[in-house]
């Protein structure tokens, strides 16, 4: 019992993780940049919602609609802002630029609403008891992977199968052939950045139901694992990301029931530097070969 | 030496010489003559080992080629040993100095035997899944020594993880206490030794560049396939600069850590790790000089801003991001480029006679 319920859990951090690593597999096939500030927007997300609920009474599912549109809008000022002007500049300069957004947004959130934790109100309470009370799932629980679930299908489904989403799939292949196919680039890379921030603030809100203490740094150490997770399933691969976050969910959870609680972050990362070293692409990843 | 017979390398590696010699001068006049503020006294020995970081940073980022996003782990590897190793020689040796040397010595043997134990595997991958490696390292050294035990006492020293079950005599010291980090460091780490070391580091950097072996590793950085056709060993190269650098940030941080009373594992994490990497890429790839300047403003520019106390780190923020807009866009750069020539134009330019005709 106690292994099934570490497994539920586990697949559940691990949907969060999927989530955030969507973000970044997406905006990384298009733009080939890592967007560092993909974390802290989570982070606004999460605050977003919390006032929206908390202090203003507003409905739950408003107020995840609320910091959706927030987040989108944030994701494509900075798009515009900070990486737009930097499309022609070696990757060091983005990547500095990004880091340099996630600087930002973290001091304007401590600025804003202050170091303090808040206390997030969970949007689903309530739990299910399974096998004569012996396993208790809270809804939260199944909510996040049902909402996982979800994402991925209308993501895999809108890539595939839309019209935008076969122009995103050129894109990401070359950016020089695309634009002569008459594709707008930049429309499109706005567009990822524009998906890729609406997910994390979904994210965002789920993470904070789960781990309920709200703090400007709250998405960075997430952020930074559902970066490995992406890199874990093979980076630019949309089913890689869900596979990548939910086996190191699971690997995390798991590290932390029956090994170290201290250790669970290092174990994490041992599984996945073997991963890589075993296949340097990562789960899913295409194998680019070089050419001389 | 005449600096005009001087080849380019030669002028420039000197120029760069100089400039830490001179500001160190300058410094040791202003603290005789009291001039300087306790606030940026406190912060020449880390302003010291961060420089040191940068430039050894800045030789796996800038020369080697390759991203490292966890530098910090060796320094954390170094200080931890390099503290660990103070501690028992400065029961038998009474010199400050020579305590610290030995120090260093073993902090950046330690951070060079962690460098090739992450070398070899690392550097079989490259860029973005190279980075996430090193990150990941970077993390787990982090973990590893946020829950190690380690004891002194006249048996010798204990060790121990996740738990302290360390069996000791009485007269017993408690090195290094898990997630309270190391405990009563001497803190013998001084602004002179700072210096020594920054040159130390500079030269065998310089020297390794200019050499048979550096010019191999820079040539791997530009075209792996062709250096490889022209028998570079890949693998020995890129792990002989990887190495060094692990060494050098081992040494930091030893210096680093013999500053403070009480040093936690979680100082060397991710930030610092990005921190350094933002002095590499700020003072510009490959370029020593640049790395010194962007360390040491970067360092003293927070303490600077700290008249808009909370605002200070927004600023960081704001000034780090219009820097790489402003050194990158080709839009913005030439608009800068252009202005300055404009100002260097007016001071260039001799009115001529009859050039005022036209206005």
């Amino acid at each position: 019992m106690e292994f099934l319920f570490n497994l539920i859990s586990g697949i559940s951090l691990g949907s969060i993780y999927a989530i955030i690593a969507l973000g970044y597999t997406m905006v990384y096939g298009i733009a080939k940049m890592l967007n560092f500030a993909h974390g802290d927007v989570i982070m606004v997300g999460a605050y977003i919602c919390f006032f929206a609920t908390a202090r203003y009474g507003l409905n739950p599912l408003l107020g995840v609609l609320l910091s959706m549109v927030v987040c989108t809008v944030l994701g494509i000022v900075i798009e515009r802002l900070a990486y737009k002007p930097l499309r022609q500049a070696p990757a060091l300069a983005v990547l500095i630029t990004a880091i340099g957004m996630s600087y930002f947004l973290q001091n304007a959130a401590q600025l804003l609403w202050t170091s303090s934790p808040k206390v997030f109100p969970s949007v689903v309470k309530g739990s299910v008891k399974l096998f004569d009370g012996a396993l208790s799932v809270s809804f939260v629980t199944i909510v996040t992977i049902l909402v996982c679930v979800i994402i991925m299908v209308a993501l895999v489904l809108f890539v595939n199968k839309t019209r935008i989403g076969k122009s995103m799939r050129a894109v990401s292949e070359d950016k020089g052939a695309a634009q002569l196919m008459g594709i707008n680039v930049n429309s499109t890379i706005s567009l990822t950045f524009a998906i890729g921030s609406a997910l994390a603030a979904i994210a965002g809100v789920l993470l904070c139901s789960a781990y309920p203490t709200l703090v400007p740094t709250t998405g960075a150490m997430p952020g930074i694992k559902a970066f490995t997770a992406a890199v874990f399933g093979g980076i630019g691969s949309i089913p890689g990301a869900l596979i990548g976050g939910i086996l190191l969910g699971i690997i995390e959870i798991f590290a932390k029931a029956y090994i170290s609680t201290q250790l669970s972050d290092a174990i994490v990362f041992a599984v996945l530097i073997v991963v890589l070293l075993v296949k340097p692409t990562g789960l899913l990843g295409k194998k680019v070969s070089e050419k001389v | 030496m005449n600096l005009k017979t001087m080849n380019k390398t030669t002028r420039s590696n000197m120029i760069t010489y100089l400039m830490v010699i001179v500001a160190f001068v300058i410094v040791q006049v202003m603290m005789a003559g009291g001039n300087i503020s306790s606030s940026l006294k406190g912060q020449l020995v880390p302003i010291c080992a961060y420089i040191v970081m940068a430039i050894s940073l800045n030789l796996t980022v800038g020369v080697l080629g390759e991203l490292s996003l966890g530098h910090a782990g060796f320094m954390s590897a170094g200080a931890f040993s390099g503290v660990v190793a103070a501690q028992c020689f400065s029961q038998n040796i009474n010199n400050p100095v020579l305590v610290l040397i030995l120090a260093m010595i073993v902090g950046g043997i330690v951070a060079a035997i962690v460098g090739v134990l992450v070398g070899v595997p690392v550097l079989r991958l490259s860029g973005d899944y190279l980075a996430i490696v090193t990150l990941a390292f970077g993390e787990i050294i982090k973990g590893i020594v946020n829950n190690l035990f380690v004891g002194l006492d006249s048996n010798g020293l204990h060790f121990c993880m996740i738990k302290n079950t360390l069996e000791m005599d009485t007269d017993g010291k408690l090195l290094i206490n898990g997630p309270m980090g190391l405990l009563g460091i001497p803190r013998i780490a001084t602004f002179t030794m700072g210096f020594v070391l920054i040159m130390v580091c500079l030269i065998v950097i310089f020297n390794l560049v200019n050499s048979k072996s550096g010019r191999a590793i820079m040539a791997l950085r530009d075209n792996k396939i062709a250096a490889q056709s022209v028998g570079i060993n890949v693998t020995n190269y890129k792990l002989m600069a990887f190495v060094i650098s692990a060494a050098m940030a081992g040494m930091a941080g030893v210096l680093f850590a013999t500053n403070f009373s009480t040093v936690v594992a979680s100082k060397f994490d991710i930030n610092t790790s990005i921190l350094v990497l933002v002095f590499v890429v700020l003072g510009g790839l490959g370029n020593m000089r640049g790395s010194i300047i962007a360390a040491t403003v970067l360092t003293v520019l927070p303490e600077m801003l700290r008249e808009f106390s909370e605002y200070r780190m927004l600023v960081y923020a704001i000034v780090l991001i219009v820097m790489m807009l402003a050194t990158n866009n080709p839009t913005l750069k030439n608009a800068l480029g252009s202005f300055g020539a404009k100002v260097t134009g007016i001071f260039k330019k001799k009115p001529a006679k009859g050039d005022n005709a036209n206005g």
